[in-house]
């Protein structure tokens, strides 16, 4: 078998894995550099109050305590605030946000203090002696009550809760409505989630005080981005900031982020001249460390009565929480071109709202944007369809967009490779779809106490952030290019250094395909460097499902230039034009004369001892590519869940989930799925169990692992999966991403198969998360006298 | 994550403990496996001076006949009671509790006195024990008591136990042969506190219930004896749902469910309802 | 501060400990066994688990003065040179990807495939309900736990057979 059919599409078992099943990985919280001092940081009780006073003098003189400082005493650490990158209009709204509060508190968590001291035990133990004086002021934690007349202000110094308003419209919408024979118009709420990455966060900072360097190690998602970014926080130059991210235990966007923490450390560093180290707990993270969603939705579809879709409508308002983290404004506008999903119309429209309330502020959790959108429309076209008399399949299938290449939407993007009713038909060939509808109609006859249901979830997205030029039009602050660089060694080894940095996704492993299969080389060869910025200092990291299909793209044109070269030298060396080789399975051999042959790692030797090189070539076997992508990608797919509902308690059961999926080209079809089944999970975790809720002092009440209810295995069932292969017409490998895809399309299967189930009961719709009580409750409201 | 400071001593027996406990001043507890505990002491919701550890009293560590009674020693894991085959026999209820504890790391260290004197109303093995008609064996420096599983339950979190008072054993009765007994569990995720738990001890004669005991979990301030369904469900004909069904909705009437993110108290009484109808046609069998 | 004397991955350790340092903290600051994580403080996730006298148990909910005179095994000891059926099915099933719940879950489903050789996957579920992962949605988890289970009864199989 050739060299690249072996490495890529193939079974290759993950190069990752050994040290994560031996325990020898290295995680931030195992990094203790000697002397590392530990930090514990004082946080405002409050969801919002005036700091009259914070006195650290009682805590300075506990034992083991090295320092002790409150956020005035630091002030003059910080060259500007905490980073925010993305200013979605021109007159948004955007607070002060210091690493510690100084003048007031904004939510429940907001740091106040710090402790330094010479072991964990003492710095929390210290920690416990500052003396706070709050005033405490009225507080809210729910997006309506944010936009009330009368509403207390998060921050008074804004004058509003309103963050900013964005829109968008394309072709003539009120025109498009008017006219409509149908309009289904549906509410939605999304509760805000926890991203609940199972490594809780973690910072440490070495100084080289005589040079001014610093090395933070941190559990971070950009390595890049926070060097970028602390150093202008700071007033480091950034080319004394060396930020590692070494083996980070998941992130799910939680860690895509520049944390207070991340600063604090850095000048704790700079002040004491002493390794600083601080570990979340993980009660700690859940206040400290960015939520997810709490979005309300209104979608309004126009149709004519034979369901075909005309436009959309959509309103949204986005809680931001108390600050704007990292990209906390633009996460509404990353689904905000996808509320047409898979299907077409003329006309659609809209508007985004982000406003300010005193709770952890929010930003990107796994499919940022996306899983909102999917999950409105998916919703919104299964009512479509009850109106106009069309099963989930039938609706479906009259409103897809054709299959095809570079297809124009309704939203104004062009999908790359479309095949909608493919997945949708794989979907329904693994079901077996009469066969439960059978099942179904026998338990409505019989009054059966569990009752079947079916959902759909026919869910496009966009992913592979993405174009510079396209971010530049949204106004985001930073490019969408990945770096990549290869480097064949004397010996014929072959380093590849990425930008774009893992923390569970198997980057090593698919680069190390991607290379072997390129270059020809055993794949055993490959060694694949990331998460550090001085070894590769160029890169935009791990987010939105980019890393394959920007990263990945780059490292192949990276290749591509290697094999260029290397071309060069192999002929010089067998004395015949470049034009007269071909390259195949690591070997140039000159045509027609298959004996006379140099392999690649042949001319690395030549090029490292320099004897001998084609004129004009350097010494060296090694090329680089940025690679900036023409378009977003759009993977797509068909996920079914079949539950069974419990009606008399209200307890839903996953009994099937079937999920097609379609991300172009598959490198590594193991890894593929495994993030699918991820993603799945979190999705049906969301659609279930998930919510963060607060409670009328704006205290977090689901504020640990004990009742903020991530599912266990007990709770999941195992996943069908199949696939359709449409390749991605955006870049060479045909590659689209499959990171978030999963929990993308979940959340609506899941809810759309409990409406199913209790159709016939009179339910309409039930809220996420459908818990026990929120379905029970449904039903109770849906019977004859009850109260809905 | 880092409990506060405090003493620790290791109990050597069981009069080692009663003194170490009786010298250790009024925050001194007592830890056996620690996981009622030690979750508190890590968030520091609790605060004990000085620890006892009465972990290795080997004496408090047993699951065994007595007359028509089976004794479980104070220090007997979660995870014995649910392997036990006497248990499994003579009270398989309690067994079945045991079984849905929190997860299989927990059954290896918590134990059912620790369970017991700690008087969560969420959790599990106190509704099997009322409904067992069980007794809490007690010794203190003034000597053994027993008390009844009845009275033991005060309030959330307090007990009969005297603060220099150590529980060494739990008695319960063997289960009839006209008996069948059953504990649901419902809950969101498995290794979650019961929202409600339902424990049912039913005995029947020619298709007739003659006698009942109803106990429920996280339905009140304690473990909830329901009284009025146990007398509603004597003399049902063990064929007739609607009566049984009729019975069960007594519970909701005896019973002060709490409010919290995993359900309101409206929602408790209606599962409650559900639940005792199953897990009486489920002892049934 | 009180003395103790642990068996740790077959090497015994005497070291003087505050009775409230907890048993993780024991295994990675005081023996540098940073193989076991921590992933929560309220004993629900299930990250720090390691076997205590060959039971799982969560390290951060033990005393290490409790594990005085016990005996411990910690991913790094499952076995300490090769790797343990349940390691390699890990591996084969692609049941890890941060891999930071990973040694946990190892030695949950070592514990419980000891003790349950014939478990179903329905069984598996259950039993890993104290160990929670992000990653992987547990699919690949819970065939990597059954297919250890069978090598690991193969495995029993062939030692009782030649014993």
């Amino acid at each position: 078998m050739a060299t690249a059919e072996r490495y890529v599409g193939g079974g290759v078992l993950r190069k990752e894995d050994p040290k994560l099943l031996t325990g020898e990985a290295t995680f931030v919280e195992s990094i203790t550099p000697p002397g590392t001092l530990y930090v514990s940081l004082v946080r405002s009780p409050y969801a919002s109050a005036s700091l009259r006073s914070v006195d650290v003098a009682a805590a300075r003189e506990a034992p083991g305590v090295v320092a002790a400082f409150s956020g005035g005493d630091l002030a003059d650490e910080w060259a500007s605030g905490l980073p925010m990158a993305w200013p979605v209009t021109e007159d948004m709204n955007h607070p002060d946000h210091w690493p510690l509060a100084q003048d007031y508190v904004s939510f429940a968590g907001d740091g106040v203090a710090v402790v330094v001291a010479t072991s964990r035990a003492a710095a929390k133990d210290a920690a416990e002696l500052v003396e706070v004086e709050y005033e405490e002021r009225p507080s809210l934690t729910a997006i309506e009550s944010a936009l009330a007349d009368g509403a207390p202000l998060v921050h008074e110094a804004l004058g509003t809760n309103e963050c900013y308003t964005w829109a968008l419209a394309n072709g003539d919408v009120d025109a498009t409505f008017e006219g409509a024979d149908v309009v289904t118009r549906q509410r939605y709420v999304h509760p805000r989630l926890v991203p609940n990455a199972m490594e809780p966060r973690a910072v440490v900072v070495q100084p080289v005080a005589s040079a001014g360097d610093f090395t933070m190690w941190s559990t971070t998602q950009v390595p890049h981005v926070a060097r970028v970014t602390l150093a202008l926080t700071l007033g480091i130059p950034e080319s004394q900031l060396r930020v590692i991210a070494p083996d980070v235990g998941g992130g799910f966007g939680s860690k895509l982020n520049v944390y207070a923490e991340e600063a604090l450390c850095l000048a704790l560093a700079r002040r004491l001249g002493r390794p600083i180290k601080w570990v979340a707990e993980r009660s700690e993270d859940y206040v400290a460390t960015i939520h997810g969603r709490d979005l309300i939705q209104e979608i309004e579809l126009a149709a004519t009565t034979e369901g075909t879709i005309l436009g959309y409508r959509v309103r949204l308002l986005a809680n931001m929480g108390a600050y704007l983290q990292l990209v906390t404004p633009g996460v509404p506008l990353l689904g905000a071109f996808v509320y047409c999903g898979s299907y077409g119309g003329q006309a659609y429209s809209i508007e985004c709202t982000g406003v300010f309330t005193n709770t952890t502020p929010t930003d990107a959790y796994r499919g940022a944007g996306r899983p909102e959108a999917t999950y409105a429309i998916e919703r919104a076209i299964d009512r479509l369809g009850r109106e106009v008399g069309l099963d989930p399949i039938e609706i479906r299938r009259r409103n897809f967009l054709p299959a095809g290449e570079n297809v124009p939407s309704p939203g104004g993007l062009v999908y790359d490779s479309t095949n909608y009713d493919g997945a949708l038909q794989r979907a329904l060939d693994i079901l077996d779809h009469d066969a439960v509808r059978a099942e179904q109609a026998s338990r409505r006859e019989l009054g059966d106490a569990r009752q079947i249901g079916v959902g759909f979830s026919s869910y496009m997205e966009m992913c592979g952030l993405a174009p510079s030029q396209v971010l530049a039009s949204l106004n985001y602050g930073a490019g969408g290019w990945e770096a990549a660089t290869v480097r064949l060694l004397p010996t014929g080894k072959v380093e590849v250094v990425t930008g774009s940095s893992p923390h569970g996704q198997g980057h090593v492993t698919s680069w190390s395909q991607i290379t072997a299969a390129a270059l020809g080389v055993p794949i055993e060869d490959v060694t694949v460097l990331h998460g550090d910025t001085a070894i590769a200092p160029l890169g935009m990291d791990t987010y939105g499902s980019r890393s394959l299909s920007v990263g990945g793209v780059a490292l192949h044109l990276a290749c591509g230039r290697v094999i260029d070269k290397a071309k060069r030298i192999a002929a010089h060396m067998l004395e015949v034009a470049p034009d007269d080789l071909e390259f195949e399975g690591g070997v140039f051999s000159v045509k027609g004369v298959p004996d006379r042959t140099k392999l690649i790692q042949e001319t690395a030797f030549a090029a490292w001892t320099a004897h001998s090189l084609p004129d004009g070539d350097e010494p060296g076997l090694e090329a680089s590519y940025v690679y900036d992508p023409p378009n977003f990608t759009f993977p797509f797919g068909t996920h079914i869940c079949v539950v069974e509902v419990d009606t008399e308690t209200g307890a839903v059961d996953i009994v099937r989930y079937i999920a097609v999926d379609d991300c172009g080209q598959v490198i590594n079809p193991q890894i593929v799925d495994g993030q699918v089944h991820g993603g799945i999970a979190q999705g049906i975790a969301a659609a279930l169990f998930e919510e963060a809720l607060y409670d009328e002092t704006g205290t977090l009440q689901t504020s640990s692992m004990i009742n903020y209810l991530v599912p266990s295995a007990a709770e999941l069932p195992s996943f069908e999966l199949d696939r359709t292969v449409t390749p991605s017409t955006t870049n060479p490998m045909g590659v689209k991403g499959i990171g978030e895809a999963g929990t993308i399309a979940a959340a609506p299967a899941v809810i759309n198969a409990v409406v199913d189930a209790l159709w016939h009961l009179g339910v309409r719709d039930v809220g996420m998360p459908a818990s026990p009580e929120r379905v029970w409750r449904a039903i109770q409201e849906a019977k004859p006298g009850g109260s809905g | 994550m880092i409990p506060t400071a405090f003493d620790y001593e290791v109990a050597t027996s069981l009069d080692h403990a009663l003194a170490l406990l009786g010298g250790g001043g009024e925050e001194a507890r007592l830890i056996a496996g620690g996981h009622s505990l030690l979750p508190l002491m890590k968030l520091r919701l609790a605060r004990p001076t000085a620890l006892v550890d009465i972990g290795r009293l080997d004496e408090l560590r047993h699951v065994r006949e007595k007359g028509d009674l089976i004794a479980i020693g104070a220090l007997t894991r979660h995870h014995d009671l649910e392997r036990s085959e006497l248990l499994g026999e003579a009270c398989p209820a309690l067994a079945r509790a045991a079984s849905q504890i929190g997860d299989p790391q927990v059954r290896y260290r918590g134990t059912i006195g620790g369970s017991i004197a700690h008087g969560d109303p969420a959790s599990d093995l106190p509704a099997v024990l009322l409904a067992l008609d069980a007794e809490f064996v007690t010794r203190s420096e003034e000597g053994e008591r027993t008390i009844p599983a009845a009275d033991f339950f005060l309030r959330p979190f307090v007990s009969a136990l005297e603060p220099h008072e150590i529980l060494t054993e739990i008695r319960v009765p063997r289960l009839r042969e006209a008996s069948g007994s059953t504990y649901l569990k419902f809950s969101r995720r498995a290794q979650d506190w019961a929202i409600v738990g339902v424990a049912a001890v039913v005995d029947c004669a020619d298709g007739v219930i003659e006698k009942a005991a109803i106990g429920l979990t996280n339905m009140g301030p304690t473990p909830v004896r329901a009284t009025k369904t146990e007398a509603a469900l004597v003399g049902i004909d063990t064929a007739d749902e609607s009566a049984i069904s009729a019975a069960a909705g007594h519970a909701t009437a005896e019973s002060d469910p709490p409010f919290d993110t995993y359900a309101t108290a409206e929602y408790r009484t209606a599962l409650a309802e559900v639940l005792v109808h199953r897990a009486v046609r489920a002892a049934l069998g | 501060m009180r003395d103790i004397g642990v068996i740790v991955n077959g090497v015994r350790h005497e070291a003087r400990v505050e009775p409230r340092t907890l048993l993780v903290y024991f295994l990675r600051e005081h023996l540098g066994l940073t193989g076991t994580n921590i992933g929560c403080d309220t004993s629900s996730c299930g990250t720090c688990t390691v076997l205590m006298d060959g039971e799982s148990v969560k390290a951060c909910t033990v005393l290490a003065v409790q594990a005085d005179d016990r005996e411990l095994t910690t991913i790094e000891g499952l076995p300490v040179t090769g790797w343990h059926p349940m390691q390699q099915a890990f591996h084969e099933h692609h049941g890890l990807q941060c891999g930071f719940c990973t040694p946990g879950m190892i030695l949950a489903a070592v514990s419980y495939v000891k003790e349950n050789p014939d478990a179903s996957e329905d069984d598996i579920r259950l039993a890993l309900e104290g160990n929670l992962c992000r990653c992987t949605g547990y699919h690949n988890i819970v065939k990597a736990v059954a297919a250890a289970a069978a090598v690991m009864k193969a495995g029993a199989a062939r030692s009782s057979a030649t014993a």
